[in-house]
């Protein structure tokens, strides 16, 4: 045989897995993104009493390939005073960003692109901070004001809660004692218990630095429509937003599959050593098929026959999912396939609970004024995640040295953190408030004065 | 093969792009170029299997270092900026420091090569199987052998950062933000 030939089947036979999983990621996750909008639509719309886009297809449901088609095809826009390799160059690292550090996420306990890459979580989290490049250097090279605005508002916001999440992770890594993501998964089997459970705050901690890190509402101020348009993107149009957009929701992806790994037990379905609770391992199987059954149901109601028809695909689509979950039970050979398969289902009602939980506060809150936002991540979550951290290290050393339980420890010391930050940012913040009061008094005395 | 592959891409991109960096005239352009030598010298690291310090590279220097670069750079006015500065190879200064940087490169190369044993590039790679996860002997290191010179690093950085936010702080009396 030809020994190039030869090389690259051996290569092929080596890293099948690998290369399938990025393709997928790189193909699949756009789509996803696409679904996630029309998710975060109708949820909105469903918040507010509406119904969301119903036109394109049934329930709207091909709405996103409508936008996708829409996007391709308008105009695309350079400004002439831009920068132009930088104006090229911004939407597409954002972008790669979000897609390579998917690279290093474990959506199962086989699916994952570098397998045995022992800094896994590092690797996740450093990636996808590169992405803020993107923002910055987009709103630096559209020369406008509300770009440039939204640029520096991003830097700000990542320096301020880039420390707050990355000290929060790191009281999900002491439990765990590894960097590498299967290995933080395999620790929370073992341990017998989601890491939530044992460090609530620093999952706390990572919730709120992860919405701040997403842009999203309450923190989506370099973005924020009533200020500054649309903030760094202000000056991107058809598929360079697109792109853009694309990095956000993949990050979301990203921070989701992350808090998922690190607190709430990665692809492990719910009590994961439990025996009699085994039947939960059907449930992907069913639930994916009910799915299908409620297609069917719908299907009828549609006004239109070409909806009909589409209902019918989803629902054909959905018994086929269905069919490629249970039929290993049946196929003795294919066993192996099983907890693949319902990590990965597991994995991905996790993230999308977790980013169900985003778009929730989302339409709940109302964004934050700039100082509010940097009082929040500096006299807050800075001191409670570095509490956090010092109170879950002396409590593993307590229940290393004594025969205490070490859950019964971190709860104790989750508590103790707790009501001493709660304490601390009391007092701080009426220290502060005091001060600007005075401050205000000050110069306001002096204005008089003045006039 | 592969190795040798990656070390040839990931140093050609490393020196270009250092290169380019130095010539070009748009600071914010530098620092892109900056930002690919810095990702290209991580690569290399990873190539050689210290995962920890590639990662370590690409958080520090990429996600924190250049972000905040970019930061000063954007609140400078390039334009005013760009008359002063301007590259000439014809500058006296220019040329010497490079002359020396370029001699003193050589001779360490030169060197290296020269003695068997005690040289830069003798040292014999283990086989990327065999070498135990680095940032685990990493950490090990650092709070065992090299703690002392650990905690005086975190020590002056942390009074680095004092000393910052002193100087930031608005004395008393001046307008508050």
């Amino acid at each position: 045989m030809n020994p190039t030939l030869h090389a690259v089947l051996d290569f092929l036979q080596t890293w099948w897995a690998e290369l399938t999983c990025g393709v997928v990621i790189v193909a699949v996750v756009p789509l996803v993104a696409g679904y996630l909008v029309l998710m975060e639509r109708k949820l909105m719309a469903d918040m507010q009493a509406r119904l969301g886009p119903m036109r394109v297809g049934p329930h709207g449901l091909l709405q996103p390939i409508a936008d996708a088609v829409k996007l391709l095809i308008k105009e695309d826009i350079i400004p002439g005073e831009s920068d132009k390799l930088i104006f090229w160059l911004a939407p597409v690292i954002s972008m790669t960003a979000a897609l390579t550090s998917m690279g290093a996420i474990a959506f199962g306990p086989s699916f994952q692109v570098a397998r045995d890459i022992n800094i896994g979580i590092l690797f996740v989290l450093g990636v996808s901070s590169l992405g803020f490049l993107g923002i910055i250097l987009g709103g630096w090279a559209s020369n406008s004001h509300y770009s440039i605005i939204g640029a520096l508002r991003s830097t700000a916001q990542l320096v301020s809660y880039e420390t707050a999440g990355g000290l929060a992770i790191i009281s999900g890594l002491l439990l765990s004692g590894t960097l590498s993501i299967s290995g933080i998964v395999t620790a929370q089997q073992t341990q017998r218990v989601w890491f939530i459970f044992l460090a609530p705050v620093g999952f706390f901690i990572y919730l709120v630095a992860s919405i701040a890190e997403t842009n999203r509402a309450p923190f989506d101020l370099p973005e924020a429509e009533s200020e500054l348009v649309a903030g760094y993107m202000t000056e991107y149009s058809g598929f360079r937003w697109a792109l853009y957009f694309l990095g956000e929701y993949a990050n979301m992806i990203v921070v989701g599959s992350v808090a998922t790994t690190l607190f709430l037990g990665g692809w492990l379905r719910p009590f994961p050593n439990v025996r009699w609770l085994n039947w939960l391992d059907v449930l992907p199987a069913l639930i994916i098929a009910l799915i299908g059954v409620y297609s069917v149901y719908r299907a009828g109601k549609q006004p239109v026959k070409i909806q009909t028809q589409f209902m019918w695909g989803v629902a054909l689509a959905c018994f086929a999912v269905a069919l490629i979950y249970a039929v290993p039970w049946f196929v003795g050979p294919l066993k192996f396939v099983i907890p693949g398969l319902n990590g990965a289902f597991w994995f991905l009602l996790k993230v999308a609970a977790y980013i169900y939980v985003f778009m929730w506060v989302r339409f709940t809150l109302p964004r934050y004024r700039f100082d509010q936002l940097m009082h929040l991540g500096w006299y807050i979550l800075i001191p409670l995640a570095i509490v956090n951290v010092f109170a879950v290290g002396v409590a593993m050393l307590i229940a290393a040295n004594t025969n205490w339980n070490h859950a019964v420890v971190l709860l104790l010391a989750t508590i103790v953190t707790t009501i001493a930050t709660l304490v601390c940012a009391v007092f701080l913040v009426s220290w502060h408030d005091r001060r600007t009061e005075s401050a205000s008094t000050a110069s306001l005395a002096r204005d008089s004065y003045a006039g | 093969m592969l190795d040798s592959v990656l070390f040839y891409f990931f140093a050609g991109v490393a020196v270009i792009s250092a290169a380019l960096m130095v010539t070009r005239r748009n600071a914010i352009h530098s620092a892109v170029f900056l930002i690919t030598t810095l990702l290209a010298t991580a690569g290399i690291f990873l190539q050689l299997r210290a995962e920890f310090l590639f990662i370590a590279q690409i958080i520090i220097y990429v996600g924190g270092i250049m972000v905040l670069f970019i930061f000063v750079i954007m609140l400078v006015r390039l334009d005013v900026a760009l008359h002063h500065i301007r590259f000439r190879m014809k500058n006296l200064v220019v040329t010497l420091v490079i002359a020396v940087l370029g001699a003193e490169a050589g001779a360490i190369i030169y060197y290296a090569r020269k003695l068997p044993g005690q040289g830069l590039f003798i040292e014999k790679m283990a086989p990327a199987q065999n070498l135990a996860p680095n940032s685990e002997k990493l950490a090990q290191s650092l709070f065992s052998n090299y703690l002392l010179p650990f905690e005086i690093a975190s020590v002056l950085l942390l009074v680095a950062m004092v000393g910052a936010v002193v100087m930031a702080k608005n004395k008393k009396g001046t307008e508050d933000s």
